[in-house]
């Protein structure tokens, strides 16, 4: 009897962690099919060719699969975006963590939740109809479909993850330290500023990262918004095409295992790898500066 | 518990604040200080409002930033409703879209999403419920649990497009499912996995210890405790997790553009082989490509105000079921 329920024990133990290793098996079998169907394309360009040519035409006889107009596309809009975010979101988070009543607070935590529950297409079609002709009245730019548009729409798509990770940070920041603070003659701000900011410092940066990484690899906001030329844009009102929005808009017309197909892959493998280099960073960043004391996270 | 800690902060710093108002005053007048030192004094009471102006212009600035993303949500739903609700009819609702889709309903969008939310949901609960449990109730802290935590936070950020790249090389073309409900429902489930592993978990977190001990003490297995003990007790919260991914699941696009989801096809799904509309990727079709883009305007305006309705609607479900869960068992 004892022996039956060790081994029922035993079999249950192995169950779950087989089941729990399932998100390790999806990640490494993405990375499996992407380099599968992205790699051939480098038989026909060399890695340099790809990653730094100026011209993407992959439709042109003979095509050129140039992706740094893209990649420079992708990285100007999340540093835009990344501007207008961080700033948004963590004050946000000090605001809901450190300084709003219960009942206030109580009300903006759902409104976050659910900007980030906002479909990313919705988002990407009131940029398109509402912020971009809105933009081109009033700003006078030849298109409302541009890299500031997009970058707009991203930082509120990345202000809820930004937000709420420094929250949590913020919140467990141990009292302790804020009552010393006060106790030394310090106001409420230069407490938050030069005691509370700093404790939960790690936390903030692994919320940022995080909300950016979701910029780089949010695609219906860049497909639908950022206009769509492949060039290196030269002021934030330019259209742009980010990665994301050349691997959605172009994969259904590729030919299937063509050179354009193989191309757009391995423009999916550089996005992976700068999502996973960031998410790598966050994870550095959270564990090895971890908050000490009662604030360990 | 966390409100309360701050109230006693913010309240003893509003009754420090006037206080020390006072004594400066008080020291300002003293009646045989001399010249220099009332002009310290000065300085210190000048210094003092100073410090105090600046935390208030700050925090009004942090309030503001706040009230900026309520907006932004605001406008979003407000020019969504106020556009789409012209456009919102039963056969709106009821019908397939005719005439190359400038006319007619969304039937066939409506019946995909929930197909594909669902499926996804399917996959992504036993999995992610299960990786909870082995995360919460089995796990030491170790390099193992290291390692599995490093994969679902990857995991979660991989890129949506990049789930379509996966499940278009491996459902659609490897396991030759085709564009099919099941590839979008399985590549939408891989998606969603670590979203329900992370709220499934905090479900787990909210079981007092308690109930572990105390079934574990009267001779239960750890199995028996986590089957008989743990699981009833975290199932609403698990559920809310359930829909949390299932609203996020349906308002994708760009996993199901090359998976499940077609520009038009009149009929409803026969089986889950068949090639499905969805709300989403039909907002996208009609603003991007579709014959009359400016004249179906209203349509997407519908179409759109009808996703938001289900996702944001399923949000809020979860969003109340779980601050009252959080009373009970507070309470």
């Amino acid at each position: 009897m004892a022996g039956k329920r060790q081994s029922t024990e035993k079999v249950m133990r192995t169950f779950f962690f087989c089941v729990a290793t399932a998100s390790i098996a999806v990640l490494f079998m993405i990375m499996v099919f992407l380099f599968m169907e992205g790699l051939p394309v480098f038989n026909m360009v060399s890695v340099k060719e790809f990653l730094f040519g100026v011209y993407w035409y992959p439709t042109s006889d003979p095509p050129d699969f140039g992706i740094y107009p893209l990649i420079v596309a992708s990285l100007a809009v999340t540093a835009v975006s990344a501007v207008i975010a961080i700033p948004l979101g963590v004050m946000t988070a000090i605001y809901l963590a450190e300084l709003a009543s219960k009942r206030v607070a109580e009300i903006f935590k759902p409104i976050v939740e659910l900007l980030a529950a906002l479909p990313s297409v919705v988002i990407g079609f009131f940029g398109m109809v509402i912020v971009a002709p809105f933009l081109q009245q009033v700003l006078g730019v030849a298109t409302g479909l541009n890299l500031f548009n997009a970058a707009l729409m991203l930082a509120f798509m990345s202000i809820p993850t930004i937000c709420s990770i420094s929250e949590d940070a913020i919140y467990s920041v141990p009292n302790a330290l804020r009552e010393g603070s006060l106790a030394l003659g310090a106001t409420q701000w230069e407490t938050l500023w030069r005691v509370v900011v700093p404790a939960s410092i790690s936390g903030i940066a692994t919320s940022v990262i995080l909300g950016i990484s979701r910029a780089v690899g949010e695609t219906m906001v860049v497909l639908m918004v950022a206009g769509g030329a492949a060039m290196v844009p030269s002021s934030i009102f330019d259209p742009v095409r980010p990665m994301p929005a050349s691997i959605a808009a172009e994969m259904a017309e590729a030919p299937f295992r063509g050179d354009h197909y193989y191309a757009l892959f391995a423009t999916g493998i550089v996005l992976f790898l700068f999502t996973l280099f960031f998410n790598i960073i966050a994870d550095i960043i959270a564990t090895r500066y971890r908050q000490v004391g009662e604030a360990s996270l | 518990m966390r409100n309360s800690k701050m109230d006693i902060t913010q309240e003893e710093y509003a009754e420090a604040g006037p206080e020390k108002e006072q004594k400066t005053q008080a020291a300002d007048r003293p009646p045989k200080a001399g010249r220099t030192s009332s002009i310290i004094h000065q300085t210190a009471v000048r210094k003092q409002r100073r410090r105090r102006f600046i935390q208030k212009a700050i925090f009004s600035v942090f309030r503001l930033s706040a009230v900026i993303n309520a907006l932004a949500l605001f406008i979003i739903i407000y020019f969504m409703v106020k556009n789409g609700i012209g456009a919102i009819s039963w056969e709106f609702l009821s019908e397939a879209p005719r005439d190359s889709m400038t006319k007619g309903g969304i039937l066939p969008c409506i019946v995909g999403t929930i197909l594909l939310g669902v499926g996804a949901i399917l996959v992504a609960m036993p999995i992610g419920v299960a990786s909870a449990i082995y995360l919460n109730e089995y796990a030491r802290p170790g390099k193992v649990l290291r390692t599995i935590r490093l994969g679902i936070n990857n995991l979660a950020g991989v890129p949506s497009v990049v789930f379509g790249l996966f499940g278009l090389a491996f459902f659609v073309i490897y396991l030759d499912m085709g564009v099919s409900i099941l590839a979008g429902a399985l590549t939408l489930g891989a998606m969603s996995l670590p979203v329900v592993i992370g709220s499934t978990e905090e479900a787990f977190k909210a079981v007092p210890d308690t109930y572990r001990e105390a079934s574990l003490g009267l001779g239960a297995t750890k199995w028996q405790t986590i089957y008989r003990v743990v699981l009833p007790t975290a199932l609403p919260g698990v559920l809310t997790g359930g829909i949390l991914g299932l609203s996020r699941a349906a308002g994708e696009t760009a996993p199901i553009m090359f998976t499940a989801a077609v520009f038009f096809t009149p009929d409803l799904p026969e089986s889950i082989f068949s090639e499905i509309m969805a709300l989403p990727y039909h907002i996208y079709v009609l603003a991007t490509a579709g014959t009359e883009i400016e004249a179906t305007r209203p349509l997407q305006y519908g179409t759109a105000l009808v996703l938001i309705t289900l996702v944001l609607g399923m949000n809020l479900i979860a969003i109340i079921w779980r601050a009252r869960l959080r009373k009970r068992l507070k309470g």
